[in-house]
């Protein structure tokens, strides 16, 4: 008997296997048993609420990514369930918008017709495209630069025509894999502050990935620690932060205390992986 | 507005206003242009110099090497006539029909190769022996098969244009990023779409690297089969002076390849820049 969850909860993930077959010729030491396969995933289980603000934290290798793969539709469980709104998911749904860290912009197009991308294939007329994408790109203060292609557009420009792309098709989820990670540090604040604010405004239900405690801390409503490899959820935190967020909430002893959480449930995963490290191998799938 | 926005902006506008005045960037870049080819007009002057003196000083018998001055006259002579125009639009005519229907089984094959990893792996060893054969000695062959008329030049051109098209459009398609795949399809585009507006425009820059080295291809391949059996097009005009020893005329012909292969190559890097100027400055000279 498969407990969906509740009205609430727009995604459930139930005992969640993921495994990836190695490159031919590699293999990997699984606590003694030499193997061609990897596990990713194991037994990962976890609930999101319809509008929630969630942060995936842990080490790298440990998966978060390859969930974010799993809802958005791109991969499929090795064994285990993915509900979005109570249904599996077994393709890019409408549902989802996904951004990704390398911003995946397309080179060929203006940061205008990157955002009509989806659109196109909802089947939107190029009017109701083209309003759609100068209300996000008014949105993001980027007006002026909807004829412009992604190289004449600096990195925090570009990851924010990614974002407006992504929410061009009005997602219920929007899948964000490490979005700021390539970004400079102030910009990555600048971007973490806009995004906050935007996603206030909406109730847009966000699984965000990333290393940075502060950027989860600011962002989540809840924060998930994941273990180390083979991932699956060790601990969720809810973070106790009043909303809006403002920006000085950085700095408050309030924010330490929730930061000094997450880093407390995540240490010993990070410390486990660290040692697995030269283990880590390339995989595919 | 947060401050890497208007910092950003502050650069669009300055940016901005260049694009206002559009038709002197236009103006500016070619003006560029010149000035970088310009420096290679002394070396050709150097040259043609060369060529001028050795005949003259009596190094290289006129008979066999006319000079310069001779060969541009009979040049210039066989154009106003019209003599020459004949050939060289038949010649250009035949690199043509062969190098468009290099493109017409070149390209789609080579997507096909490119994505299809199975396919390729029944097509690639015949491809691979195929491709390392000289077309010059398939010559004899096409010649047999399809005899001395236009259909056997054309199949030649179109064979040694195509491996150029049909290794860079699999290169084109192997080297496409993967994100760009996973975000279109995050998005859900339709396969179509996902060849249409994803694995198309990604793999073009490829694809016209190739059409440019085809098309060079082209002109060499015409130029020789017309050597062989024909009578006409500026292989048959080099090969026909040589054998009546209208020798300023056969340096004449070459000179007017020269040319016409200068031309040729000119409008496919213009064509190159024309169709990715997404990519911002491209690295292939203008000289290419």
């Amino acid at each position: 008997m498969h407990y969906k969850g509740t009205e609430m909860d727009i995604i459930v993930a139930e005992n969640v296997h993921k495994k990836f077959k190695l490159k031919q010729g590699q293999q990997v030491n699984n606590n003694g048993i030499i193997s061609d396969e990897i596990e990713v995933l194991s037994g990962f289980g976890l609930k999101i609420k319809k509008g929630e603000f969630l942060v995936l934290v842990g080490p790298s290798g440990s998966g978060k990514s390859v969930f974010l793969d799993l809802v958005g539709g791109l991969s499929a469980p090795t064994s285990g369930v993915v509900y979005l709104d109570d249904k599996p998911v077994e393709a890019p749904s409408a549902k989802t918008g996904y951004v990704f860290q390398q911003y995946a912009l397309f080179p060929w197009r203006s940061a205008l017709s990157n955002i009509e991308f989806g659109l196109e294939s909802r089947g939107v007329v190029k009017e109701e495209r083209v309003k759609i994408a100068r209300e996000l790109l008014s949105l993001f203060g980027l007006s002026d630069f909807e004829d412009r292609f992604p190289y004449q557009l600096s990195g925090g420009m570009q990851q924010r025509v990614a974002i407006a792309r992504a929410l061009a098709t009005k997602p219920e989820v929007l899948l964000m894999d490490e979005p700021f990670a390539a970004l400079d540090a102030q910009t990555r604040e600048i971007l973490q502050n806009e995004l906050i604010k935007i996603w206030e405004g909406t109730d847009t239900t966000v699984i965000f990935v990333t290393h940075s405690i502060d950027e989860a801390v600011f962002l989540a409503d809840r924060v998930a620690v994941v273990t180390a490899r083979p991932g699956r959820i060790k601990d969720i935190i809810e973070i106790d932060l009043p909303r809006p967020r403002k920006v000085d909430i950085r700095s408050s002893p309030e924010f330490a205390a929730n930061r000094h959480k997450v880093w407390g449930a995540l240490k010993a995963e990070v410390n486990k992986a660290q040692q697995d490290w030269k283990l880590a191998p390339v995989f595919s799938e | 507005m947060s401050e890497e926005v208007i910092v950003a902006s502050e650069v669009g506008l300055k940016n901005r206003s260049i694009d206002f005045s559009s038709y002197a960037k236009h103006g500016k870049y070619l003006l560029k242009g010149f000035n970088k080819w310009s420096q290679g007009i002394p070396l050709v002057l150097v040259f043609f110099s060369i060529w001028e003196a050795l005949p003259r000083l009596g190094v290289i018998d006129p008979l066999f090497l006319p000079t310069f001055s001779t060969t541009i006259k009979t040049l210039f002579d066989l154009t106003v006539s019209g003599k020459l125009l004949l050939h060289v639009v038949v010649s250009l005519q035949r690199a043509s029909a062969g190098f468009g229907l290099a493109i017409l089984v070149a390209v789609p094959l080579g997507f096909l190769m490119g994505w299809y990893n199975k396919f390729e792996r029944y097509t690639d060893l015949l491809v691979q022996s195929l491709r390392n054969i000289s077309t010059f000695a398939l010559l004899p062959i096409f010649l047999l098969v399809l005899g001395l008329g236009e259909s056997s030049k054309i199949a030649i051109i179109f064979y040694g244009a195509s491996w150029q098209l049909l290794m860079n459009t699999i290169s084109g398609v192997k080297s496409i990023d993967p994100i760009y795949i996973k975000a279109a399809k995050s998005m859900g585009v339709s396969d179509w779409d996902l060849f249409r507006k994803v694995i198309l425009p990604a793999s073009i820059p490829s694809i016209i690297i190739g059409a440019r080295l085809g098309a060079k291809i082209s002109l060499m391949v015409v130029i020789a089969a017309e050597m062989i059996g024909a009578k006409s097009g500026l292989g048959f005009f080099i090969q026909n002076a040589q054998f009546n020893f209208m020798v300023p005329e056969m340096y004449a012909g070459i000179l007017a390849l020269a040319f016409l292969g200068l031309l040729v190559n000119y409008l496919l890097v213009w064509f190159e820049k024309k169709t990715t100027s997404w990519k911002g400055e491209i690295g292939s000279s203008i000289l290419g």
